[in-house]
This record gives structure tokens, sequence and C-alpha cells, in this order.
């Protein structure tokens, strides 16, 4: 009972915060449900994703914020146990529609993980690696390009240039991180999906991923999970906070931590629990 | 906070004379226990040099051989009678008349009496007509020449050379007569008896005599039923491996075909060998002995360690590669070619030539597919008879005589130096394409 009162609320006070809509919506869920096995960890689920913004998930962990972002680009396909269920939709598309396929889909929305995860090969074939497979380069000079465009973009360009063949294990963590960036980038996907991006960094090399993600927006569309309610106050214009699988309230940014209508919301912002 | 208080006073129980007191047991228990492993260390290092040390002492005599330098006149009347070079003729020529006849020429106070002539003959090997006959196969223009060329001596020689017939005996119960003694001084004091490095062990076939015997068709025989068994268990084996690893669904008939797999590697391997017999010999109709029964059936037996291996090592990859490459929009089969599969490359080349090993050094299964067999004459494809380098040891390890006892263990000494040969390669497979992540 509480819980849909608060959904309610969450959407028509999140309708009227932004007076008429300059926005377009990239990507949306309606009442997404996702089990793993007997375990419901997302309960109906609706959000709204903007084109050229920012969203934040925030909550507790084991909240379910993990679980939604791997539904956007159907990386929960590669578990077993996991079902999901309800609507999901990119551009107006349904995205777990027989007709789609993942491949392409997750060429569109990238994908960037909390442990960065570079390739056991050099800096130059990680980048080139997604270009190449979906065919969207043909030639050395091609690809040259795009490494040097993404590298650049994710501000990495000028640390490495001179090392495109090295390892990309070899780099700090920092900028394994922003490797990873890069190599998504590289497909030139629309959304960027980022599981705790710098939850291994630290607070420089933090600092330089807050940066690029504040760049980036003008290009991509980003959703990004961090436990760090800092960040999330600086890099995102929207902050979803889930709590136990339910999408407890989304809303602009300034309004999550300055006037939170729910009190988990509250608790949760304020420390007292998560 | 109070107890961390108590826990640093003196009179805390981590300062107590019971906690000394149990502490030193500890480091008295992991004491025993260094002692005991190091114990087991000491005792397995025994064993094992014994084992190399009694396989070494016997096996390396026979790695020096007893030959005899003489000058052969190749009889062109004999070998090619219409000078045509009719290799029928060739072949059939009788060259033990022209060895002999170089021995007896070589000895010079032979004499005519049969049985002093038998006994000279018999100080060189009886295959060393073989060896003038090969000569004359490599180089025609040797006919109706004289060529000084080494024999091989006879067995008996031999041991007499190496001491293990030793003089004292009394004649009558000793293989070699006083004369044939004083033959092999003489031959020895020309310089024309002396014991050279052995390559008949590593070239020539079965022989009834020692001297002429060697493990090259068993060598050539395991060979080619390996590459068999690599052409064969590395791709079903890594391909079964992936599927069940990757793509096969958890459900119950996978987790029995997992639990069969691994049964499967526990078999006794004689029942391989039951099971070639019964399917490619008597139903499929293959012959016996030949390669590639005993590469089929060493693969069957491959299959269950190379599968287990390569699923190890696609399990070892760590998940966040796979994540990466599918999160980019990798297929799933590109995902595991591109980046998976290199990665757990040296694992399943190391488990794949450490399973390639343990082939080569079966025994029991080749015997049941009819491998133990008298092969004299080098396999020319793997349908030919041929034997293995293992049934090669267990059947010189029946025969008496004292040239196979030592040929036992040097053909031995081969093996292990294969085998040898081949974790080598597995280690340096290992440390070269081992990347880290
Ligand atoms: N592969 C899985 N199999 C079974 N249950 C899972 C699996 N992955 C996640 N879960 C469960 O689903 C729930 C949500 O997990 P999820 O990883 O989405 O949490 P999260 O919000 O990302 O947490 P964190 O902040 O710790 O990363 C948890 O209760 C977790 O135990
Ligand atoms: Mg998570």
């Amino acid at each position: 009972m509480e819980m849909a009162r608060t959904m309610t609320e969450t959407k028509a006070v999140g309708a009227s915060s932004t007076e008429a809509p300059k926005f377009k919506i990239k990507m949306s869920g309606r009442g997404v449900n996702v089990h793993y096995g007997a375990k419901h960890a997302l309960k109906t689920v609706d959000i709204d994703i903007r084109e050229n913004q920012v969203t934040a998930f925030i909550g507790p962990s084991g909240c379910g914020k993990s679980t939604f972002l791997r539904c956007l680009n159907r990386m929960n396909d590669t578990i077993d146990a996991c079902k999901v269920s309800g609507d999901l939709k990119l551009d107006k598309q349904d995205i777990y529609d027989k007709s789609i396929d993942v491949v392409q889909l997750r060429a569109r929305v990238g994908m960037v993980f909390q442990k960065a995860n570079p390739f056991p090969k050099s800096i130059y074939e990680n980048i080139v690696y997604g270009p190449k497979i979906h065919g969207l380069a043909t030639g050395k000079q091609e690809l040259d390009e795009i490494v040097e465009k993404s590298l650049r973009g994710a501000g990495l360009w000028n640390e490495v240039k001179d090392r495109l063949l090295d390892s990309g294990t070899g780099l700090s963590g920092g900028q394994q991180q922003r490797l990873c960036i890069a190599r998504a980038i590289a497909v030139s996907p629309e959304v960027i999906l980022m599981d705790e991006p710098c939850s291994a960094l630290d607070p420089i090399a933090t600092a330089h991923v807050e940066e690029l993600i504040d760049e980036l927006k003008s290009k991509y569309t980003i959703v990004i999970v961090t436990h760090n309610m800092q960040q999330a106050a600086r890099v995102s214009q929207r902050t979803a906070f889930f709590h136990l699988g339910v999408l407890v309230e989304e809303d602009d940014t300034a309004n999550i931590f300055t006037n939170p209508r729910d009190e988990r919301t509250q608790g949760y912002i304020t420390g007292r629990y998560g | 906070m109070t107890d961390a208080t108590a826990d640093n006073s003196p009179a805390g129980p981590l300062n107590s004379s019971e906690y000394a007191r149990r502490l030193k047991k500890r480091h008295d228990a992991e004491w025993r226990f260094r002692a005991y492993g190091l114990g087991a260390i000491f005792i397995g290092l025994a064993f094992l040099v014994t084992l190399l040390w009694t396989i070494v002492s016997e096996g390396a005599p026979a790695f020096l051989q007893s030959e005899i330098r003489l000058n052969v006149t190749f009889d062109k009347a004999e070998i090619d009678p219409t000078g045509t070079g009719n290799i029928e003729d060739i072949m059939k020529a009788d060259y033990a008349v022209m060895v002999r006849q170089a021995l007896r020429e070589q000895l010079a106070n032979v004499g005519n009496d049969r049985a002093a002539r038998a006994a000279a003959h018999r100080l060189l090997s009886s295959g060393a007509d073989l060896q003038a006959r090969e000569i004359v196969l490599k180089d025609r223009t040797a006919i109706g020449q004289k060529r000084e060329i080494w024999l091989i001596a006879d067995g008996d020689v031999d041991s007499f050379l190496k001491g293990s017939i030793s003089r004292d005996t009394p004649e009558d119960r000793r293989r070699i007569s006083n004369q044939q003694i004083a033959w092999i001084e003489k031959l020895q004091a020309e310089g024309r008896l002396k014991s050279r490095f052995n390559t008949t062990i590593f070239t020539r076939g079965a022989s009834a005599n020692p001297e002429m015997a060697g493990v090259g068709v068993a060598a050539l025989g395991s060979f080619m039923m390996l590459v068999i068994t690599v052409l064969l268990a590395l791709p079903i084996g890594v391909a079964a491996a992936i599927y069940l690893e990757e793509f096969a669904p958890k459900n119950r008939f996978t987790d029995l075909i997992e639990v069969n797999i691994n049964n499967l590697a526990a078999v006794p391997s004689i029942v391989f060998g039951i099971l070639g017999l019964a399917v490619f010999i008597n139903f499929f109709g293959l012959p016996r002995s030949a390669p590639v029964v005993g590469g089929l059936v060493l693969t069957l037996m491959s299959l269950p360690t190379i599968i287990i291996a390569t699923r190890a090592a696609l399990k070892a990859v760590p998940p966040s590669i796979r994540d990466a490459a599918l999160g980019l929009g990798a297929s799933k089969m590109q995902a595991i070619f591109h980046h998976v599969l290199p990665l757990a490359m040296p694992g399943i080349l190391t488990g794949t030539i450490l399973a390639l090993a343990h082939a080569l050094g079966e025994t029991a299964p080749l015997l049941m597919i009819g491998m133990v067999a008298f092969v004299v004459d080098y396999p020319g494809g793997p349908l030919d008879p041929a034997t293995a380098l293992p049934v090669q040891i267990y059947m010189w390890s029946n025969l008496p005589e004292r040239g196979f006892i030592a040929r036992t263990s040097a053909a031995i000494m081969i093996l292990l130096g294969f085998l040898l040969v081949m974790n080598a390669l597995a280690i340096w497979l290992r440390t070269k394409f081992e990347r880290r992540w």
C-alpha cells in the first residue's frame, strides 16, 4: 500500500519538477521484475532514463542496482537462473523482444564494470576489438583514428599515446578503468552503463573519471551505479534510490539530496543505514 | 573497550602460562608436521634414486656395442650377375659368405676345419650380412669393390668384452671358447674390435639377436599413435569441454555426462583395450597390431583427461574477461574464441601433453589389440603392423639373454627420455603462454 503511494507520488513530483519536458526519454522500464531462481531481486520497477543526462542509482548493498543495470543491456542473459519480466525499452523498442539481437543491443548500450577488466592484450587491441567485431571500421587508418578519438574521449590519450602497443593490464588501476571507458565508447554506443566505476580508484583517479563522465554526457546517455553519495550529487542530474529490490524514489538529483520525499531515502542519504 | 584493556594487561589470557604452554604445543605440532613432510620427501627421493640407478647401471652398457672393422669384398658375380643393378638380385645375394670370408682373411689362422670356421663365424652377429646388404643398397658403386666397414659383433662377444662372461668360467660352461677369446684379443690388438656408440638400438626393429634388436620400429609406432591421438583427442576433447563448460544447459542430463566423464578418467586402461578390440578390430575390421587402432584406443583413453583439464582451464579464466567481451557486443562464440580460449590455452596444452605422456607409456590396452608383435620392418603407414615403446620393453623383459636384459633398461631410459622431453615441453608452454590478467 505504502509503496504504491510512493510511486505515484514520485511520478507526479518528477514530472512537475521539469516544467516543459526539454529532455527525451532514452530508455524506460515499466513493471520490471527480476528473479534469481526463487529470489525476487527486483520488484515492479518503473523508471525513465533521460537522453544526454547522467542518472545515478544509489541504495544499500544488495538492493538490486547492478541487477537493474544489467537488465538494460541484457547482461543478465548470461546468468542461467535470472528471469526478467516487464517492459524495457530503448528508443521505444522492447529490448527483450525476440526480434532484438542482443549483440547489437550491447553495441548500442555499452557497459563499464566495477573492476577494470581490460583484455590482456595491447592498449590498441583493447580499443579496436569492439569496432572490429561490429565492422565499424575498415583499414588501419580508420582504426587508428578510432583509437585516438576514444582515448582522447576517455582522457587517456596523452598518457598512453607513446605506448599503444604495451599491454592494457600494465596500466594503473585508474588508467585501466579509463581504458575500459575508451573501449566502451569506441563502438559509439548511445547509452553507457557504469557499475561502480570508481570503487577501486583513489580520489584523484576518481576525479578524472567524474570529469570524464561530465563531458561524456553531451554525447551519450549515462547510467551510473555508485555507493558514493557525493559522487552521485556531483555527476548526476537524476538519482534513483533502490531499497530491497524496490525503486523507492527517482527524481532530480538536487531534490533527492535536499528534499527527499520518502523517509527511507532520507535515512539512507543521511547515513542512518546502508 | 574494557575487553581490549583486559587482554593487554599482564594478567590477560594471552599472557598466562597456560597460553604459553599451548603456544609451545602449537609450534611443536608444526615442527613435527614439517619433519613428517621432509621424511616423506626423502623416502620418495630414495626410491626414485634407487630406481634410476638400477635402470641406468643396467641400461647404460647397451648404448655401447662391440663392432668389428673388416675389409669386405662386394662380389659382383654374386650381387649383380647381370650388371644391370637388378634389385631382386641385390636383395637375395648371399652377403654372409662375403663377410665371413673377410673375417677369416682378417683372422688369418682359421684353417679349413668346419668347427673352427663356424666358431670364427660366430664372432660376427648373424645380422652382419644385413649390414653389408644395406651398404650396397645405399651405394651401388660398392659392388665389385673392397670396402672397409664396421660390422656388429655377436652378442656373446659383446657380453665378454663388457665383462658379463668371465674368462675364469670353465670353457665347457662358457659361451665363448678359448680359441674365440684368442681371436677377440687378436682383433682388439689390431684395433679392429671396438666398443662403439650403439646406433642399432635406435634404428632397428625386433630381432632374435640382442645385438641386432632396436626400438626404432617401436618408437615409430608410438610416434604414429601419438600423432593420431593428438589429431583426434585434442580437437574433440577441447570442443567437448567448451560445449560442456560454456554452452550446455545445466541440467540433470549434463550433470550425468559430467559424472560419467570423471568416471571414465578413472577406468583402468585395459578396459579401453578390450573396447578397442571389440569395436575397432572385431566390429570395424581394422587390422590388428596397427598404430591406427592403438591411436584410437589411446584417444579414447586420453579424452576424459583432456576434457577435464580443458574445463578446468576454461573455468580458471576470470569471468570479468567474458563480461568485457560480451559487454562490447561480442557473441558468445566470439568471446570464447577471441578471449577465453587463448587465456586457457596454456592450461589446455599442459593437460593435453600430460595426457599424451601418459598415453605414450601405456602398455595394457596395446597388448589387448595385438601390438605385442615381432615387427622387424618399419611400418609404412598407420595400417601396417607396428609395436610401441612400452610394449617393446615388455617383450624384451621376457627374454633371458644378457643383451636383452641390458636393452630392456636402455629402452626404459629412451622412453623416460621422451617423457622428460614432453613434460619439459609442457612446462615451457605453460610459462611461455601464461599471461597475467
Ligand atoms: N547471480 C546471482 N544469483 C543469485 N542471486 C543474485 C545474483 N546476483 C545478485 N543476486 C541477488 O540479487 C540481489 C541484488 O543483487 P545486486 O547485485 O543487484 O545488488 P547491488 O545493489 O548491486 O549490490 P552492491 O551494491 O553490493 O553491488 C541480491 O540480494 C543478490 O544476492
Ligand atoms: Mg552491484
